[in-house]
């Protein structure tokens, strides 16, 4: 059975198993965009999926008419835990080992991996099943558990759709957007027997059946399952309480029938109280899937004798939270509840599919995020603050109010003007992007000219000479506007000129 | 009533047009206008870009160019929005990085007097109806800046409806971005283009004859589109509609 | 330096501003002006937006009083052989000789269980604005997994004494030492096209019976209004 578990065939993720490095070596997002942008059937299953979900969000906002209120405390509540998540982390710790759990604490994905491996390896089991998780997405652990010959289960329905298709998820809620009801039915009927239960014949490509045939397929691997790996929306420090939102069950599954469950989750997921979770739980399902509650939520504190799994293992992963922690600017993307809204409403995520982002956080919380999480020195890396018009509708639906373009812009300064950040702990100074130098110079001649108002006005002069000779298309940079669009038409006078003409000096 | 006009650069050297007819209908209605001449660019396209240090010295120079004017008008919600929103910003920043509070004190000094051409009609003039004429057939995309980062609400759609003779039509998917986006427009040609290809589509489908938007930026690049296709429609910034008259058409 | 160590520094460094120490706040400010409840309503009212929310999410929603639950129960169970039972819940079964009672035991494998038809359950409490119910593995609701692999599930609330408002009303009726599971209508996905489909693993078939008026048996745990 190796070989199937997605870490072959699929580009992009044959990186070293066990680092963060995944998806690095991807082209940047202009490249790889381009591609998805002129593929025709990707961008209808994306446009179709994306306006579908919009719609449904702004309805189910629009009935909480605390919206705002709500928004602005889920926002509080991650703003002052982040302040002080060491203490909230201790707590954290302290109430799950109370109630029967353990606590690992992993500084990178290669620690986390480790451990996740090791506490697999001590049950004697060779298989687990899986909750969708963003973080062992991350982490890449479904690699690093394949070499250590161990099969991890997809057991979300798209992810299942994912890693039938030695695909890579290409949105945070719906990892298989990009792919259409016809384009799952084919891939059901030639993989799923090659793995299991083989889908029924014949298959339609209702949903419905799509849905059923998966269900079928996977509840073998549930019932026999004695070890699960998960993440989790939420952790509740003062109780130790454990949360995960779901909607097919797969999670409860999981969650609940096997002996052992391992619980990867990134640190920034703790809130403080029980009570915190009111406002979370009334935020996340209605921009995720727009739906007043999600059909499952499960919270577990620790392990309880005779219900659920006897052994309960939590591994606390950094991976290059503390270093966004220490960017004033850039730490509130870890308020992120991964939601997924802002992907949904996003003009360049709809064109451009989740893959071009090269990261497991596509959209534009992963343009803030995986430039944070890995830093900015890959290609893909440095590309992903500028794939954005920065036209503001991720801030407007964030339920905790990501100002995700001022992250952007910032991040684009880290890149294009240098400036300090924190890689592994260390206070550093990212010099500014070889490939920028270019930019550089020409933003600062034009600076220049525009901070003399005598030059800039004999260089409106000189363009209104030549308006006559103003060429169709422009070569070098320029050629990325005139490719598909017109220059403007240049006018004979300048409007100063025109002020001056008409109405004499100015003030 | 006096306001002092901040053409934008974009303005000033490639679309004059909007400017004069910013001066025409202003005066029209009774506000005398200045243009102070040190005025240049916002700095926009230098910070949004990552260049927040080249952007500095305009911030600077455009506070300066305004102080005293307590009324500052220009044609453009992204400008506006430069200077109310980012501004703060950057002046908040040179001041953490140890740089004094100048630029700061300039930012807000200048921030919450700068209104973009329909908050000054609606808000400081009180008009939607400003007497122009306009008989044709005209479909309006509000530009992101104005829309989400002032919150222009529907400024712009009163502007236009009441003025006589214009039929004025939904746009599907208004809200959407057009794509341009400043550099976006450069470093991101084909998902820019996508977007862009969307919204003149959208334009086109509503039988309108002009599109209008109150940005000439984002119009620079649907106009651009436009004309490339060879689409009936054109593309005009509101001030060019509002400042037309049954007297003075559009020349 | 262990990994917890290692972690911990780092986000003391990272929260210290320069030259200072890191806060001691308390979550004090935290504003918390948002609404309980979203609109008043009297507790039939209160009922009503449960039925409507859960039936909009595809539960089906009986309502009945103790002296029909057992007929009721009869109609719903008709298709089953098997029946799940957690401990405290024999006495409102039907008697149909047709009907074999599986007992929640914790010797039995979930491939025991999935041979199960249905499951009849009570439930910790209920939450109209979301159309939620609430089970917290009391005597009368099992095990977690019961509720879970049978196909079929039948949960009984006693209306109006376990319904409340909100999610935020709902919350400190709650133990969190529990295991607790929310359901909000049967299983579904959206996962193919965002087009919602019901039922994946989880019981493709919720029943929810709201018992009122003759059968007002008080839970402590859910407060009168």
């Amino acid at each position: 059975m190796t070989g199937f578990r997605g870490a072959t065939g699929a580009p992009g993720t044959t990186g070293t198993p066990g680092t963060t490095g995944t998806h690095l070596g991807m082209p940047a997002f202009p490249e790889a965009a381009r591609e998805a942008v002129r593929d025709g059937v990707l961008r209808a299953n994306l446009r179709h999926a994306t306006h579908t979900i919009r719609d449904k969000r702004a309805r189910a906002v629009a009935e909480l008419a605390d919206w705002d209120r709500l928004r602005a405390a889920g926002k509080a509540v991650k703003d002052h835990t982040l302040r002080h998540l060491d203490r909230y982390l201790l707590q954290l710790e302290a109430a799950v080992t109370a109630a029967g759990g353990t606590v690992h604490w992993a500084v990178d994905a290669d620690e986390a991996n480790r451990i996740v491996t090791e506490l697999v390896r001590a049950t004697g089991e060779r298989e687990v099943v899986k909750v969708k998780s963003m973080a062992t997405q991350e982490i890449g652990l479904n690699e690093a558990l394949e070499a250590a010959g161990i099969t991890a289960y997809e057991t979300d329905l798209a992810e299942l759709i994912v890693q039938l298709g030695h695909d890579r998820p290409s949105h945070i809620l719906v990892p298989a957007i990009h792919r259409n009801r016809s384009e799952i039915r084919d891939l059901f009927r030639a993989e799923m027997g090659r793995w299991g239960r083989p889908a029924p014949d014949p298959l339609g490509d209702d949903p419905r059946e799509l849905a059923e045939a998966a269900r079928l397929h996977l509840r073998e691997k549930f019932l026999r399952a004695k070890v699960a790996v998960s993440g989790a929306n939420f952790m509740v420090a003062e109780t130790g309480t454990i949360v995960v939102l779901e909607s097919e069950g797969n999670g409860r599954m999981c969650l609940t029938l096997p002996e052992t469950l391992i619980s990867v989750v990134g640190i920034e997921k703790v809130v403080p109280t029980f009570r915190d979770l009111e406002i979370f739980l009334q935020t996340l399902p209605r921009s995720s899937t727009a739906e007043r509650m999600n059909p499952y939520t499960t919270m577990w504190t620790g392990t309880t004798d005779g219900d659920g799994p006897s052994a309960f293992h939590l591994v606390l992963l950094d991976n290059g939270r503390t270093d966004t922690l220490a960017d004033e600017t850039g730490r509130q993307a870890l308020r992120c509840i991964r939601c997924s809204a802002c992907l949904n409403v996003c003009p360049v995520y709809e064109r451009a599919g989740g893959h071009a982002y090269g990261s497991v956080y596509p959209g534009p919380i992963g343009a803030v995020l995986s430039p944070q999480l890995r830093g900015t020195a890959s290609e893909i890396d440095a590309s992903l603050p500028y794939a954005s018009t920065l036209c503001g509708a991720c801030y407007d639906v964030c339920p905790v109010a990501i100002d995700i373009p001022d992250i952007l812009v910032h991040l684009r300064e880290r890149v294009a003007q240098g400036g300090p950040a924190t890689r592994d702990g260390i206070r550093v100074r990212i010099r500014p992007a070889r490939r920028h130098t270019a930019e550089r110079a020409a933003v600062r001649a034009s600076r220049l000219l525009l901070d003399r108002p005598g030059a800039l006005r004999a260089g409106e002069r000189l363009l209104a000479r030549a308006r006559r000779l103003a060429p169709r298309r422009l070569p070098g940079p320029g050629r990325a506007w005139t490719d598909t669009r017109e220059l403007p038409l240049l006018p004979a006078e300048s409007f100063r000129d025109w002020w001056t003409r008409e109405r004499g000096t100015s003030q | 009533m006096r306001a002092a006009l901040f053409v934008t650069c974009v303005n000033d050297a490639l679309y004059p047009r909007t400017g004069i007819a910013v001066v025409r209908l202003l005066e029209r209605l009774g506000v005398a206008v200045d243009f102070p001449a040190a005025q240049s660019c916002c700095g926009q396209p230098q910070y949004n870009t990552g260049y927040r240090y080249e952007a500095e010295p305009l911030v600077r120079r455009t506070a300066a160019a305004f102080a005293g004017h307590p009324y500052v008008v220009t044609p453009s919600g992204s400008c506006a929005a430069m200077i109310r929103a980012h501004y703060p910003r950057i002046g908040l920043k040179a001041e953490r990085e140890g740089r004094g509070a100048e630029l700061a004190d300039a930012a807000r000094s200048l921030a919450p007097r700068v209104y973009e051409l329909t908050e000054f009609l609606v808000d400081v003039l009180g008009v939607t109806d400003v007497g122009a004429y306009f008989p044709h057939t005209v479909t309006y995309h509000p530009s992101c800046h104005g829309l989400r980062g002032l919150g222009l609400g529907d400024r712009p759609r009163r502007l236009l409806a009441a003025v006589k003779g214009l039929d004025l039509v939904d746009l599907p998917g208004a809200q959407e971005c057009c794509g341009f986006g400043g550099t976006f427009a450069v470093k991101n040609p084909d998902v820019s283009t996508a977007m862009g290809t969307d919204k003149t589509a959208a334009a086109t489908g509503t039988g309108a004859e002009v599109l209008c938007a109150s940005d000439n930026s984002c119009l620079s690049h649907l106009d651009g589109l436009l004309r490339r296709s060879g689409a009936p429609l054109r593309t005009l910034h509101l001030a060019e509609i509002l400042a037309a008259t049954e007297e003075e058409p559009l020349p | 330096m262990t990994g917890k160590d290692r972690i911990l520094a780092r986000i003391r460094r990272a929260v210290t501003p320069p030259g200072g120490q890191a806060g001691t706040g308390t979550g004090a400010d935290v504003p918390r002006d948002y609404l309980r409840v979203h609109g008043a309503r009297t507790p039939d009212e209160r009922v009503d937006l449960l039925a409507a929310n859960l039936a909009e999410y595809r539960a089906r929603v009986h309502r009945t009083d103790g002296d029909g639950l057992r007929d009721l129960l009869g109609r719903l169970l008709a298709d089953a052989a098997t029946v799940q039972l957690p401990p405290a819940l024999g006495h409102r079964l039907p008697s149909e000789p047709s009907l074999t009672f599986v007992p929640d035991r914790a010797a039995q494998t979930p491939r025991e269980l999935d041979r199960v038809d249905a499951v009849v359950t009570g439930c910790a409490l209920a939450i109209a604005e979301t159309g939620t119910i609430v089970l917290d593995g009391g005597p009368d609701q099992g095990r977690r997994r019961i509720t879970l692999v049978p196909d079929h599930h039948i949960c009984l609330v006693r209306v109006p004494d376990q319904v409340v408002d909100s999610v935020p009303e709902a919350l400190p009726l709650l133990d969190p030492r529990r295991p607790l599971t929310w359901i909000s209508g049967p299983s579904a996905t959206s996962d193919i096209e965002l087009e919602r489909v019901e039922g994946v693993h989880g019981p493709r078939r919720l029943d929810v019976v709201l018992v009122g008026a003759s059968d007002r048996g008080r839970r402590p745990g859910a407060r009168e209004r």
